[in-house]
Protein backbone atom coordinates (compact mmCIF):
# COMPACT_ATOMS: atom_id res chain seq x y z
CA UNK A 1 0.00 0.00 0.00
CA UNK A 2 2.85 2.38 -0.78
CA UNK A 3 1.19 5.65 -1.76
CA UNK A 4 2.78 7.24 -4.85
CA UNK A 5 3.05 11.01 -5.26
CA UNK A 6 -0.12 12.41 -6.78
CA UNK A 7 -2.64 10.44 -4.71
CA UNK A 8 -2.60 12.87 -1.77
CA UNK A 9 -3.20 16.62 -1.74
CA UNK A 10 -0.67 19.07 -0.30
CA UNK A 11 -2.32 19.66 3.09
CA UNK A 12 -2.48 15.91 3.72
CA UNK A 13 1.05 14.98 2.69
CA UNK A 14 2.64 18.00 4.39
CA UNK A 15 0.80 17.26 7.64
CA UNK A 16 1.85 13.61 7.52
CA UNK A 17 5.47 14.49 6.63
CA UNK A 18 5.55 16.57 9.83
CA UNK A 19 3.82 13.90 11.94
CA UNK A 20 6.03 11.14 10.49
CA UNK A 21 9.22 13.12 11.17
CA UNK A 22 8.03 13.74 14.73
CA UNK A 23 7.48 10.04 15.39
CA UNK A 24 10.88 9.14 13.92
CA UNK A 25 12.63 11.76 16.09
CA UNK A 26 10.93 10.49 19.26
CA UNK A 27 11.68 6.89 18.26
CA UNK A 28 15.39 7.67 17.71
CA UNK A 29 15.63 9.42 21.09
CA UNK A 30 13.88 6.57 22.94
CA UNK A 31 15.71 3.74 21.20
CA UNK A 32 19.08 5.41 21.76
CA UNK A 33 18.60 5.23 25.53
CA UNK A 34 17.91 1.49 25.65
CA UNK A 35 19.50 -0.07 22.58
CA UNK A 36 21.59 -3.04 23.66
CA UNK A 37 24.39 -4.83 21.86
CA UNK A 38 22.33 -7.72 20.50
CA UNK A 39 19.65 -5.42 19.14
CA UNK A 40 22.02 -3.75 16.64
CA UNK A 41 22.51 -6.76 14.33
CA UNK A 42 18.89 -7.82 14.93
CA UNK A 43 17.61 -4.44 13.72
CA UNK A 44 19.84 -4.66 10.65
CA UNK A 45 18.89 -8.18 9.68
CA UNK A 46 15.22 -7.54 10.38
CA UNK A 47 15.26 -4.51 8.07
CA UNK A 48 16.93 -6.61 5.34
CA UNK A 49 14.40 -9.43 5.81
CA UNK A 50 11.44 -7.03 5.69
CA UNK A 51 12.81 -5.37 2.53
CA UNK A 52 13.22 -8.74 0.78
CA UNK A 53 9.90 -10.16 2.00
CA UNK A 54 8.08 -7.02 0.79
CA UNK A 55 9.15 -7.92 -2.76
CA UNK A 56 7.20 -11.17 -2.58
CA UNK A 57 3.72 -10.31 -3.82
CA UNK A 58 1.30 -13.20 -3.40
CA UNK A 59 -1.97 -13.36 -5.34
CA UNK A 60 -5.23 -12.69 -3.53
CA UNK A 61 -8.77 -12.71 -4.91
CA UNK A 62 -9.91 -10.55 -7.81
CA UNK A 63 -6.72 -10.19 -9.87
CA UNK A 64 -5.01 -8.46 -6.97
CA UNK A 65 -1.84 -9.20 -5.04
CA UNK A 66 -0.51 -8.32 -1.64
CA UNK A 67 2.78 -8.49 0.15
CA UNK A 68 4.16 -8.69 3.66
CA UNK A 69 4.46 -5.38 5.50
CA UNK A 70 6.51 -6.29 8.58
CA UNK A 71 5.44 -3.59 11.03
CA UNK A 72 4.02 -6.03 13.57
CA UNK A 73 7.00 -8.40 13.31
CA UNK A 74 9.47 -5.58 13.92
CA UNK A 75 7.45 -4.32 16.91
CA UNK A 76 6.99 -7.75 18.49
CA UNK A 77 10.73 -8.51 18.23
CA UNK A 78 12.17 -5.08 19.05
CA UNK A 79 9.38 -3.09 20.68
CA UNK A 80 7.22 -0.55 18.85
CA UNK A 81 9.67 2.37 18.87
CA UNK A 82 12.54 0.40 17.34
CA UNK A 83 9.89 -0.97 14.96
CA UNK A 84 9.20 2.60 13.84
CA UNK A 85 12.89 3.06 12.99
CA UNK A 86 13.29 -0.26 11.14
CA UNK A 87 10.13 0.25 9.08
CA UNK A 88 11.00 3.88 8.27
CA UNK A 89 14.42 2.87 7.00
CA UNK A 90 12.90 0.25 4.68
CA UNK A 91 10.39 2.80 3.35
CA UNK A 92 13.09 5.43 2.76
CA UNK A 93 15.23 2.99 0.77
CA UNK A 94 12.20 1.83 -1.23
CA UNK A 95 11.20 5.40 -2.09
CA UNK A 96 14.69 6.72 -2.92
CA UNK A 97 16.29 3.72 -4.63
CA UNK A 98 13.35 1.82 -6.08
CA UNK A 99 10.69 4.44 -6.77
CA UNK A 100 8.24 2.52 -4.55
CA UNK A 101 6.10 5.06 -2.71
CA UNK A 102 6.27 8.80 -3.32
CA UNK A 103 8.85 11.23 -1.96
CA UNK A 104 6.26 13.79 -0.84
CA UNK A 105 4.05 10.93 0.35
CA UNK A 106 6.89 9.40 2.40
CA UNK A 107 5.46 10.83 5.62
CA UNK A 108 2.07 9.25 4.87
CA UNK A 109 3.67 5.89 4.12
CA UNK A 110 5.78 6.17 7.28
CA UNK A 111 2.67 7.02 9.31
CA UNK A 112 0.67 4.07 7.92
CA UNK A 113 3.28 1.34 7.77
CA UNK A 114 5.97 2.48 10.24
CA UNK A 115 3.80 4.03 13.00
CA UNK A 116 0.23 2.69 12.83
CA UNK A 117 1.23 -0.87 11.89
CA UNK A 118 3.89 -1.40 14.61
CA UNK A 119 1.86 0.21 17.41
CA UNK A 120 -1.45 -1.47 16.54
CA UNK A 121 0.26 -4.82 15.96
CA UNK A 122 2.23 -4.61 19.19
CA UNK A 123 -0.80 -3.40 21.17
CA UNK A 124 -3.00 -6.34 20.19
CA UNK A 125 -0.10 -8.79 20.59
CA UNK A 126 0.52 -7.65 24.18
CA UNK A 127 -3.20 -7.63 24.97
CA UNK A 128 -3.56 -11.23 23.81
CA UNK A 129 -0.41 -12.34 25.62
CA UNK A 130 -1.68 -10.81 28.84
CA UNK A 131 -4.60 -13.23 28.90
CA UNK A 132 -2.93 -16.11 27.03
CA UNK A 133 0.56 -16.49 28.46
CA UNK A 134 1.62 -19.74 26.82
CA UNK A 135 3.71 -20.16 23.68
CA UNK A 136 0.48 -20.78 21.76
CA UNK A 137 -0.57 -17.31 22.91
CA UNK A 138 2.62 -15.86 21.44
CA UNK A 139 1.80 -17.20 17.99
CA UNK A 140 -1.93 -16.47 18.15
CA UNK A 141 -1.13 -12.97 19.40
CA UNK A 142 1.41 -12.29 16.68
CA UNK A 143 -0.93 -13.61 13.97
CA UNK A 144 -3.85 -11.49 15.18
CA UNK A 145 -1.64 -8.45 15.82
CA UNK A 146 -0.13 -8.66 12.34
CA UNK A 147 -3.58 -9.00 10.73
CA UNK A 148 -4.94 -5.98 12.60
CA UNK A 149 -1.76 -3.98 11.86
CA UNK A 150 -2.30 -4.35 8.11
CA UNK A 151 -6.03 -3.59 8.32
CA UNK A 152 -5.33 -0.52 10.50
CA UNK A 153 -2.64 0.74 8.09
CA UNK A 154 -5.05 0.26 5.17
CA UNK A 155 -7.72 2.18 7.09
CA UNK A 156 -5.30 5.07 7.65
CA UNK A 157 -4.39 4.99 3.95
CA UNK A 158 -8.09 5.12 2.97
CA UNK A 159 -8.72 8.06 5.33
CA UNK A 160 -5.78 9.96 3.79
CA UNK A 161 -7.08 9.37 0.25
CA UNK A 162 -10.56 10.55 1.30
CA UNK A 163 -9.28 13.64 3.15
CA UNK A 164 -7.26 14.48 0.02
CA UNK A 165 -10.47 14.44 -2.01
CA UNK A 166 -9.04 11.71 -4.25
CA UNK A 167 -11.98 9.38 -3.74
CA UNK A 168 -15.00 9.30 -1.39
CA UNK A 169 -14.50 7.58 1.96
CA UNK A 170 -17.62 5.44 1.48
CA UNK A 171 -15.93 3.89 -1.58
CA UNK A 172 -12.28 3.70 -0.59
CA UNK A 173 -12.63 2.57 3.02
CA UNK A 174 -14.52 -0.69 2.37
CA UNK A 175 -12.36 -1.37 -0.70
CA UNK A 176 -9.04 -0.90 1.13
CA UNK A 177 -10.15 -2.70 4.30
CA UNK A 178 -11.71 -5.55 2.29
CA UNK A 179 -8.62 -6.41 0.24
CA UNK A 180 -6.24 -5.89 3.17
CA UNK A 181 -8.33 -8.11 5.44
CA UNK A 182 -7.29 -10.90 3.05
CA UNK A 183 -3.68 -9.72 2.64
CA UNK A 184 -3.52 -9.48 6.45
CA UNK A 185 -3.95 -13.25 6.72
CA UNK A 186 -0.68 -13.65 4.79
CA UNK A 187 0.88 -11.05 7.09
CA UNK A 188 -0.25 -13.06 10.11
CA UNK A 189 1.14 -16.34 8.78
CA UNK A 190 4.53 -14.82 7.82
CA UNK A 191 4.84 -12.97 11.14
CA UNK A 192 4.05 -16.08 13.20
CA UNK A 193 6.37 -18.21 11.03
CA UNK A 194 9.24 -15.73 11.38
CA UNK A 195 8.76 -15.70 15.17
CA UNK A 196 8.76 -19.51 15.17
CA UNK A 197 12.07 -19.47 13.27
CA UNK A 198 13.57 -17.06 15.81
CA UNK A 199 12.23 -19.19 18.67
CA UNK A 200 13.89 -22.31 17.30
CA UNK A 201 17.26 -20.67 16.64
CA UNK A 202 17.57 -17.91 19.27
CA UNK A 203 14.73 -18.02 21.84
CA UNK A 204 16.50 -15.37 23.97
CA UNK A 205 15.85 -12.78 21.24
CA UNK A 206 12.10 -13.12 21.80
CA UNK A 207 12.40 -11.31 25.13
CA UNK A 208 14.46 -8.43 23.76
CA UNK A 209 11.47 -6.12 23.35
CA UNK A 210 10.36 -6.60 26.95
CA UNK A 211 13.74 -6.56 28.62
CA UNK A 212 14.18 -2.96 27.54
CA UNK A 213 16.46 -4.29 24.82
CA UNK A 214 15.39 -1.98 22.08
CA UNK A 215 12.16 -0.54 23.28
CA UNK B 1 24.59 -13.39 17.53
CA UNK B 2 26.97 -13.58 14.59
CA UNK B 3 25.73 -16.95 13.35
CA UNK B 4 22.08 -15.89 13.70
CA UNK B 5 22.75 -12.63 11.85
CA UNK B 6 24.52 -14.26 8.91
CA UNK B 7 21.99 -17.07 8.58
CA UNK B 8 19.06 -14.63 8.74
CA UNK B 9 20.74 -12.34 6.19
CA UNK B 10 21.26 -15.35 3.91
CA UNK B 11 17.55 -16.21 4.21
CA UNK B 12 16.62 -12.60 3.35
CA UNK B 13 18.97 -12.66 0.34
CA UNK B 14 17.50 -15.94 -0.80
CA UNK B 15 14.01 -14.41 -0.69
CA UNK B 16 15.08 -11.23 -2.48
CA UNK B 17 17.15 -12.97 -5.16
CA UNK B 18 15.67 -16.42 -5.76
CA UNK B 19 12.00 -15.98 -4.81
CA UNK B 20 11.27 -12.36 -5.77
CA UNK B 21 11.49 -13.01 -9.56
CA UNK B 22 8.56 -15.41 -9.14
CA UNK B 23 6.39 -13.02 -7.11
CA UNK B 24 2.94 -12.10 -8.40
CA UNK B 25 2.94 -9.14 -10.78
CA UNK B 26 -0.75 -8.41 -10.26
CA UNK B 27 -1.75 -4.97 -8.99
CA UNK B 28 -1.36 -4.64 -5.23
CA UNK B 29 -4.22 -3.72 -2.88
CA UNK B 30 -3.91 0.06 -3.21
CA UNK B 31 -3.22 -0.08 -6.98
CA UNK B 32 -6.34 -2.22 -7.41
CA UNK B 33 -8.50 0.23 -5.44
CA UNK B 34 -7.05 3.11 -7.50
CA UNK B 35 -7.72 1.25 -10.75
CA UNK B 36 -11.29 0.35 -9.77
CA UNK B 37 -12.08 3.91 -8.69
CA UNK B 38 -10.53 5.75 -11.60
CA UNK B 39 -7.53 7.44 -10.02
CA UNK B 40 -4.50 5.34 -11.05
CA UNK B 41 -3.27 8.07 -13.43
CA UNK B 42 -2.73 10.47 -10.54
CA UNK B 43 0.25 8.42 -9.43
CA UNK B 44 1.91 8.35 -12.82
CA UNK B 45 3.91 11.03 -14.60
CA UNK B 46 7.45 12.22 -13.96
CA UNK B 47 8.70 11.12 -10.54
CA UNK B 48 10.14 13.92 -8.39
CA UNK B 49 13.36 12.02 -7.89
CA UNK B 50 14.41 9.56 -10.55
CA UNK B 51 15.25 6.39 -8.67
CA UNK B 52 18.34 4.40 -9.72
CA UNK B 53 16.45 1.06 -9.75
CA UNK B 54 12.85 1.87 -10.75
CA UNK B 55 10.19 -0.77 -10.02
CA UNK B 56 12.67 -3.27 -8.58
CA UNK B 57 14.19 -3.97 -12.01
CA UNK B 58 17.93 -3.39 -12.24
CA UNK B 59 18.54 -1.29 -15.36
CA UNK B 60 20.68 -2.81 -18.11
CA UNK B 61 19.83 -6.40 -17.15
CA UNK B 62 18.14 -8.00 -20.14
CA UNK B 63 15.91 -10.61 -18.60
CA UNK B 64 13.11 -9.45 -16.31
CA UNK B 65 13.76 -12.22 -13.80
CA UNK B 66 17.47 -11.46 -13.46
CA UNK B 67 16.74 -7.71 -13.24
CA UNK B 68 14.47 -8.40 -10.27
CA UNK B 69 17.02 -10.75 -8.68
CA UNK B 70 19.75 -8.09 -9.02
CA UNK B 71 17.45 -5.45 -7.50
CA UNK B 72 16.64 -7.88 -4.66
CA UNK B 73 20.31 -8.52 -3.94
CA UNK B 74 21.29 -4.85 -4.00
CA UNK B 75 18.25 -3.75 -1.97
CA UNK B 76 18.61 -6.43 0.70
CA UNK B 77 22.33 -5.76 1.22
CA UNK B 78 21.88 -1.98 1.10
CA UNK B 79 19.08 -2.14 3.68
CA UNK B 80 21.20 -4.36 5.95
CA UNK B 81 24.23 -2.09 5.69
CA UNK B 82 22.35 1.17 6.27
CA UNK B 83 20.31 -0.28 9.16
CA UNK B 84 23.45 -1.68 10.79
CA UNK B 85 25.22 1.66 10.44
CA UNK B 86 22.33 3.65 11.87
CA UNK B 87 21.70 1.24 14.77
CA UNK B 88 25.42 1.17 15.62
CA UNK B 89 25.54 4.98 15.47
CA UNK B 90 22.52 5.23 17.80
CA UNK B 91 24.21 2.87 20.23
CA UNK B 92 27.49 4.78 20.15
CA UNK B 93 25.67 7.99 20.98
CA UNK B 94 24.16 6.29 24.01
CA UNK B 95 27.59 5.36 25.31
CA UNK B 96 28.77 8.95 25.31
Amino acid sequence: MHIPDGFLDAKTFVALDVVGAGFVAVAAARVRRVLNERAVPLMAVLAAFIFAAQMLNFPVAGGTSGHFCGGALAAVLLGPWAGVLVMTLVLVIQALAFGDGGILALGANVFNMAVVAPFVGYGLYRLIRRVWRTEAGRFAGSFAGAWLAVVAAATACALELAVSGTTPLAVVLPAMVGVHAVIGLGEGVITAAALAAVRVSRPDLLELARGGGAQ
Amino acid sequence: MKTFTWVALAVALLLGVAVAPFASSRLDGLERVAEDNGFPGRGEGEPLVSSPVPDYAFPGVGSEGWATAAAGAVGTLLTFAVAFGLAAALRRRRDK
